[in-house]
């Protein structure tokens, strides 16, 4: 039984312009005018089985962050047919939930919450979240005070405190430093280590190839390639020398 | 898809709402005190210096206008944009998207609570003192919550779609500041309108408070049924319409 089904999957959005006006809506209400659209993912299938992790490829533009809306169900798709089984938590962008005027203390406890862990959990992981964050001194100030990288420890070490059975990771440690970011795939490791799953984009062939032992390969909302991760990023790169 | 804690996230949400509007304020909380005591002054000064009209204790009249409309207006208009405010979160993390209009209602429910302190304070030094039909104005202010919460779920969502709402949320309120009789007595309203006037949650409030406040009598049972059928049929239509245009959030926003 596979934990993720992706079968047949399209996505479209509509072109930004006039689409939030009155007179656009009931234009497509009223006369049945078709939005413009374009496909940001066209026709995607592929499976995922417990403890496999799956690298994502390709270059900007090309669906991988769409997908993984999709995947954490921030958004429904358009056409096929999506199953997930299992807690997801979405690593897309560190910090989404972060106010910049309450204490990092406050935002431990709200971005807690809204990755879903229940109060109790919460109190008994705060210590160890700001413990792997190594802002320990800086915990009582405002967000806002917080360099980029601050933030970046903050966020990753909550979500990662989360515990899902999937992990979405979207290309969100490059702001920290490289010890921090060596703690951060240490515990990815031991995450995939203990048979949970993982969703990684990355830019980087190195950390795919680290991370996954299958890939897919985007190029603009269409699948290009899906196989072992040697491959798919020789084929990768390979299109991006001779294109 | 989301399994968290409901209760734990919308309580962090109200509180969030809350520290972020006093944090950086130096007079804090007390703003939520001096809105309506400025209002209640001038008004009362209008309306028995200016035009002298024959209401007793009129600034506790006043108040009993003012209180419920200033949290309708503050709590319809904040819940209005608050998916747009809070887009980057509904756009990144997967959490029921109907817990962020409601939190922001709960939000000012903080203020109202101060502010319902002031308006008993203000019932007790008018010496109109405590009567049993008190045990009234929990009910009829959780129906006002509770109408309020269903007519954001709406307004919000429709927001996202159509962001020109915002300000007809805004024009509504400033209607309805004459359209509530808050410095005038439901009894100067004509008798040919009265029927309309009925059908305003908001103006049915004011005048429950008064029964209950000045007059010590219950509110009457056809005003509290229109009450609390107009909150429980906009609690689930506010439900209803959110789940369906929820689907469309993630394109707009």
């Amino acid at each position: 039984m596979a934990l993720i089904e992706v079968k047949n999957v399209s996505k479209t959005f509509p072109h930004a312009g006039e689409a939030k006006l009155l007179r656009t809506h009931l234009q497509e209400q009223l006369l049945g005018r078709k939005r413009n659209v374009f496909y940001a993912l066209k026709n995607i299938s592929f499976e995922l089985n417990k403890g496999e992790s799956l690298g994502i490829v390709g270059s900007n533009g090309a669906g991988k962050s769409t997908l993984l809306s999709l995947l954490s169900g921030l958004c429904l798709p358009n056409e096929g047919q999506l199953s997930v089984q299992g807690t997801v938590a979405p690593l897309l962008e560190l910090g989404s939930g972060f106010h910049p005027d309450l204490t990092g203390r406050e935002n431990v406890f709200l971005n807690a919450s809204l990755l879903g862990l229940s109060r109790k959990r919460t109190q008994e992981c705060y210590e160890r979240i700001v413990e792997f964050s190594e802002i320990r001194e800086f915990i009582n100030e405002p967000v806002r005070t917080y360099s980029s990288g601050m933030t970046m420890r903050l966020a990753f070490s909550v979500a990662i405190h989360v515990e899902p059975d999937i992990l979405l990771v979207d290309e969100v440690l490059a702001v920290g430093d490289q010890s921090f970011q060596n703690k951060c795939y240490d515990r990815i490791q031991t995450f995939r280590k203990n048979g949970n799953t993982l969703l990684f984009v990355s830019h980087s062939p190195l950390l795919v190839s680290n991370f996954c032992e299958r890939a897919i390969w985007l190029d603009h909302g269409a699948l290009m390639m899906a196989g072992a991760t040697k491959e798919v990023l020789e084929a990768y790169q390979q299109s991006k020398v001779n294109p | 898809m989301w399994n968290g804690d409901y209760g734990f996230l919308l309580g962090n949400l109200v509180k969030k709402d809350f520290t972020v509007r006093y944090r950086n304020m130096s007079l804090g909380i007390f703003w939520s005190l001096l809105n309506p005591l400025v209002t209640m002054s001038i008004l009362t000064f209008v309306f028995t210096m200016v035009f002298p009209s024959d209401i007793k204790n009129f600034p506790v009249f006043v108040l009993c206008g003012l209180v419920p409309f200033n949290f309708f207006t503050m709590a319809w208009s904040s819940s209005t944009s608050s998916l747009i405010d809070s887009g980057n979160v509904i756009k990144k993390v997967p959490v029921p998207r109907q817990l962020v209009p409601i939190a922001t209602v709960l939000g000012n429910c903080v203020h109202l609570s101060i502010q319902i302190g002031l308006l008993l304070g203000f019932t007790l030094i008018f010496g109109l003192g405590v009567n049993r039909n008190w045990v009234w104005l929990p009910v009829v202010w959780a129906l006002e919550v509770m109408f309020v919460c269903g007519l954001s779920l709406i307004s919000a969502a429709v927001n996202v779609y159509i962001r020109d709402t915002r300000y007809v949320v805004e024009s509504v309120n400033t209607i309805l500041f004459w359209m509530v009789p808050i410095f005038y007595d439901f009894s100067k309203v004509p008798e040919r309108f009265k029927s309309i006037y009925q059908l305003n949650p908001i103006a049915a409030l004011v005048m429950a408070l008064r029964n209950i406040l000045m007059d010590g009598v219950p509110p009457g049972h056809i005003l509290l049924l229109k009450l609390a059928a107009s909150a429980f049929v906009m609690l689930v239509v506010g439900f209803l319409v959110f789940q369906k245009l929820k689907t469309g959030f993630y394109d707009y926003l």
